[in-house]
């Protein structure tokens, strides 16, 4: 057995797990990245539209700030997040992008005087600012109320990986790619590393680590219809889940995206709504308007998802010979902007449908897309259970998107909280008190143990692990999707229990040396199904409607019963079922405390806590008159002393004082029609 | 989608080269795979279900499937490119398929880019070389021309795939050759003001054999580059740009 030590541990070589990396290195600790991939095949290199952060540069920007972007978020999450991290986040963000630039990422920026631009299916002009020349740009996405998603074109996520990524190298960090951790090193208390397979050579390996952190990204494809990368099976928050301690927070919150190409589930970006795409019927008519007037195509995700399954089931979708779906119409962008700015859009839709969308519409349905839940932390991003076990980005549960996250946020959490709890780790690895002294016999009982699992299956029964995960896809996607039912979800609860059983049976013909990739799906089935059983038994169990868990049979949101956050455990691994517990969110210490969205349904049961912490805060407010927005910010919800101490500082803004308000006031809205 | 005709459904033959070198009995081989063709069917489609029916043992690499990651790349009767994106509908009937010549061969159809690739990176330096070496993150960023942002991005957009290595008559020979992916790089931080590297500095890294003057000018990079990256004439730029060093 081959024992590797380090200080830290980064499992996943996606964005989070990159940019954590960077931190921990930079303060002196040794770090060694895994990846199951090259880590620039990371899936975060598919992410298209842009990153979030309120810098608020060009014209459409202007007046925004970490309070709206703060706002927007919570909103979003339909009052699912912690605000605190939510504060962190959005006050990061910008820094974030800064950093990116010097690194390299080649932004889009504003061009000064008049450009063309579709705002609700119609032309409008508008001018940019002089002195905003060469900053960086920002495009439109659901859910905010400023425009504040910068972006290189539609590769942003490919920008932003690989110069974090070259980063990484310029910082000497070790990238071991195409190792796939199994399972983690712990006690019931500490964590101590992992168990790692090389998926060359088919040898089992031991990483020993003062913290541990896993940053592995999403686990959409336990669907069938996903927009994820085939590698986003969830296997991080898997083997925390099966250490039966460290939980797992808001399993049943998934996402599915609104503008999935029909049938293949390529996305694409949000950006294409941004830009001023339209949601067109089978009779293609605009109908997102009669819906949701306030917001329309730009509602959040689960709004526009919802609404268009809706459509759909009301008759008026259009059909081809693979189903019912809608259409998604970007030719009044016009040519030039699909060629520059939605080239990745174009080239999927031409190589994939065979559609070019200069002059055609692109056939789309919505499909599962993100994974709000993951391994909860506190705001550190560190277990609540395991010490010296972290996790980051869409692994995590850290919580900042609650029940939905909003476009352009996704990428914007995994740098900062790279960033964040980057810092968190090395501060955890300077304390004398979490240096380790581990038993080499606790490592060889994890070690024999993930051995003589996996030679157990070869020896196997008779279930074909490939045919276990194809029922388990269509499980979820029929019957744990955007409308969800009682019946329904205990139906799926059913037919997952008896998949985890047969799983205990698999059958692994092939004997190949090496990866050998039938065994890899092998140990892979039944812990997707796990993750499946949280997801499915947690939406059983919450009996509300909250973001994108939608219940047909418990269609209000209901902050009264359920202003919770889910947590899963599974502590017997022999069980068929999580155990779950929940965790009260505190109405009394919310700066924004829960309301309308500005969006979707208008009638929710609200928290009785609710209107006494809105009198609160307003007599606040009146108390504080002529206080700057920091001043009362920090009056209602005080969060900085939770930020290394490095990113505390306030961003500085084109034409914003001291006390964060903006000087130039520009004659007009700048906008003409 | 509904504009793709449907046509009569063919058999179709996969003729795959397999060698696992983890095996020390295996020896490079090819074999036969039948299966039949369904409406929009992707060589991503193909491999996993000759996998998932056929022979369980099959190794290949994907992960976005979308034509955005560069993980598929492999030869495609005859020409480098990438799996997910190839319909079948646009091959005949015997596919013949291998893994990409030059990258270390992991087994049958994934090869190891990844190492190749990082051991570019690490040579050429790929990333901005800046002295001051934090920048105030409170502080607005530096203001850039978008047109040269654009500039930068369209060179940035290579997906490291390998396609370029894999159709380059240099690469074949001479193992130390950083090819079009290399060179390109080069390009694309000589063109970035961020970074503060001197064309003095881009000779000693690419000023050679196994750099811009090892470049036969055969150009199979640029027509199997499946990004469709200006190779070419950024290879004579780089070299034009080297020579007056
Ligand atoms: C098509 C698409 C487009 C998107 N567009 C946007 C967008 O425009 N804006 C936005 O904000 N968000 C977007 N998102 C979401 C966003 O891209 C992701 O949430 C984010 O990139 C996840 O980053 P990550 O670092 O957490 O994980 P990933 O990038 O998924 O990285 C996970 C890493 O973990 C490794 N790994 C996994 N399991 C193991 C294991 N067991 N052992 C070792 N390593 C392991 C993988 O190899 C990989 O390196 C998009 C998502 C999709 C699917």
């Amino acid at each position: 057995m081959q024992v590797i030590q380090t200080d830290v541990l980064l499992i996943g070589g996606g964005l989070a797990g990159l940019r954590a990396a960077i931190a921990a290195r930079r303060r002196g600790h040794d770090t060694i990245v895994l990846s199951l991939v090259p880590a620039k095949r990371s899936h975060s290199a598919a992410a298209q539209g842009g990153m979030q952060a309120s810098l608020a540069n060009s014209n459409k920007g202007m007046g925004d700030n970490e309070d709206i972007h703060f706002a927007d978020t919570v909103r979003g999450s339909d009052w699912g997040a912690d605000q605190d991290v939510v504060r962190m986040f959005v006050n990061t963000a910008p820094k974030a992008v800064r950093e990116l630039a010097a690194w390299g990422v080649p932004w889009n920026r504003v061009e000064r005087g008049d450009r063309e631009v579709i705002i609700n299916g119609e032309k409008v002009t508008i001018t940019e600012k002089d002195e905003a020349h060469g900053l960086i740009t920002a495009r439109n996405f659901g859910g905010t109320r400023h425009w504040r998603t910068c972006y290189v074109s539609d590769g942003t996520g490919h920008s932003m990986l690989y110069n974090v990524n070259d980063r990484a190298i310029a910082e000497n960090i070790p990238v071991h790619e195409r190792m796939e951790a199994m399972a983690l090193i712990h006690d019931g208390e500490r964590c101590y590393g992992a168990i790692v397979r090389n998926l060359i050579s088919g040898e089992l390996l031991a990483y020993v680590a003062r913290a541990t952190c896993i940053a592995t990204g999403g686990f959409g494809r336990i669907y069938r219809v996903s927009t994820n990368a085939i590698i986003n099976e969830g296997m991080g928050a898997a083997i925390a889940l099966e250490t039966g301690v460290a939980t797992l927070g808001n399993m049943e919150a998934v996402q599915f995206h609104p503008t999935a190409i029909f049938p293949a589930g390529i996305l694409v970006t949000e950006g294409c709504r941004g830009d001023g795409g339209l949601l067109l019927d089978g009779e293609q008519k605009r109908f997102m308007p009669d819906y949701e007037p306030e917001k329309k195509e730009l509602a959040s995700r689960d709004v526009v998802s919802r609404r268009m399954e809706e459509h759909i089931a009301a008759g008026h979708a259009a059909k081809s010979r693979f189903g019912d779906h809608l259409w998604l119409d970007i030719r009044l962008l016009g040519k030039k902007h699909i060629d520059t700015k939605l080239r990745e859009v174009k080239d999927i839709c031409q190589y994939f449908l065979g559609v070019d969308p200069v002059s055609q519409l692109i056939p789309v349905r919505p499909a599962q897309h993100y994974s709000m839940g993951g391994i909860r932390t506190n705001y550190r991003g560190e277990s609540q259970q395991l010490k010296g076990l972290f996790a980051a980005g869409e692994a995590a549960c850290w919580d900042m998107h609650g029940f939905n996250r909003l476009g352009g946020n996704s990428v914007a959490e995994t740098v900062v909280a790279g960033m964040l709890v980057g810092e968190f780790i090395a501060d955890f690895c300077d304390k004398p008190e979490n240096e380790i002294t581990i038993s080499t016999a606790l490592i060889r009982d994890c070690w024999q143990k993930e051995s003589a699992h996996l030679q157990g299956l070869c020896i196997g029964g008779g279930e074909n692990p490939f045919g276990l995960i194809r029922e388990m896809q269509n499980t979820m996607t029929e019957l744990v999707g955007i409308f969800r039912h009682g019946d329904r979800l205990q139906q799926a609860v059913d037919k997952l229990q008896l998949l985890l059983q047969r799983s205990n049976n698999l059958h692994v013909a092939s004997q190949a040396r090496g990866a050998n990739p039938e065994l890899v799906a092998a140990y892979r089935v039944p812990r997707m199904l796990k993750l499946a059983l949280c997801v499915a038994y947690g939406a059983l169990q919450r009996t509300e409607s909250r973001g994108a868990h939608f219940r047909e049979d418990y269609p209000q949101r209901n902050d009264q019963l359920w202003l919770k956050r889910t947590l899963a455990r599974w502590p017997d691994a022999d069980a068929i079922l999580p155990s779950l517990d929940y965790e009260e969110l505190s109405v009394m210490n919310m700066e924004l405390p829960p309301g309308w969205r500005g969006y979707g349904a208008k009638d929710f049961i609200n928290h009785p806590d609710a209107p006494r912490r809105e009198q609160e805060i307003e007599q606040l407010r009146q108390s504080m008159a002529g206080a700057s927005r920091f001043e009362l910010q920090n009056m209602l919800m005080p969060y900085e002393q939770l930020m290394p101490e490095r990113y505390r500082r306030r961003n500085a803004r084109l034409g914003e004082n001291e006390r964060g308000e903006i000087e130039i006031r520009e004659t007009g809205s700048g906008e003409k029609q | 989608m509904n504009n793709i005709p449907v046509r009569e459904e063919r058999t179709l033959r996969f003729h795959i080269l397999r060698h696992n070198p983890q095996d020390s009995e295996s020896v490079p081989h090819q074999q036969v795979f039948e299966i039949q063709e369904a409406d929009s069917m992707t060589l991503f489609i193909a491999l996993n279900e000759i996998r998932e029916n056929l022979d369980s043992s099959l190794q290949f690499d994907f992960v976005c499937r979308a034509g955005i990651c560069g993980s598929c790349a492999m030869i495609i009767n005859g020409k480098p490119g990438l799996a997910c994106r190839t319909l079948t509908r646009d091959l005949p009937e015997d596919i013949f398929l291998a893994p990409l010549p030059v990258f270390e061969l992991i087994s049958d159809l994934s090869v190891n880019t990844g190492k190749w690739m990082r051991a570019i990176s690490e040579r050429l330096e790929t990333w901005v070389h800046n002295r001051q070496e934090e920048v105030d993150l409170q502080q607005l960023e530096a203001p850039m021309e978008q047109s040269l942002a654009y500039s930068i991005y369209e060179l940035e957009r290579c997906i490291e795939c390998g396609c370029c290595i894999a159709a380059c008559g240099t690469a074949q020979m001479r193992d130390q050759f950083v090819g079009a992916v290399g060179l390109n790089k080069i390009a694309r931080f000589r063109l970035d003001p961020r970074d503060e590297r001197e064309d003095t500095d881009f000779y000693e890294l690419i000023g050679d054999e196994s750099g811009v003057f090892g470049c036969l000018t055969l150009l199979g990079c640029e027509d199997v580059c499946p990004k469709e990256l200006p190779l070419a004439a950024q290879l004579a730029y780089m070299r034009r740009k080297m020579a007056s060093v």
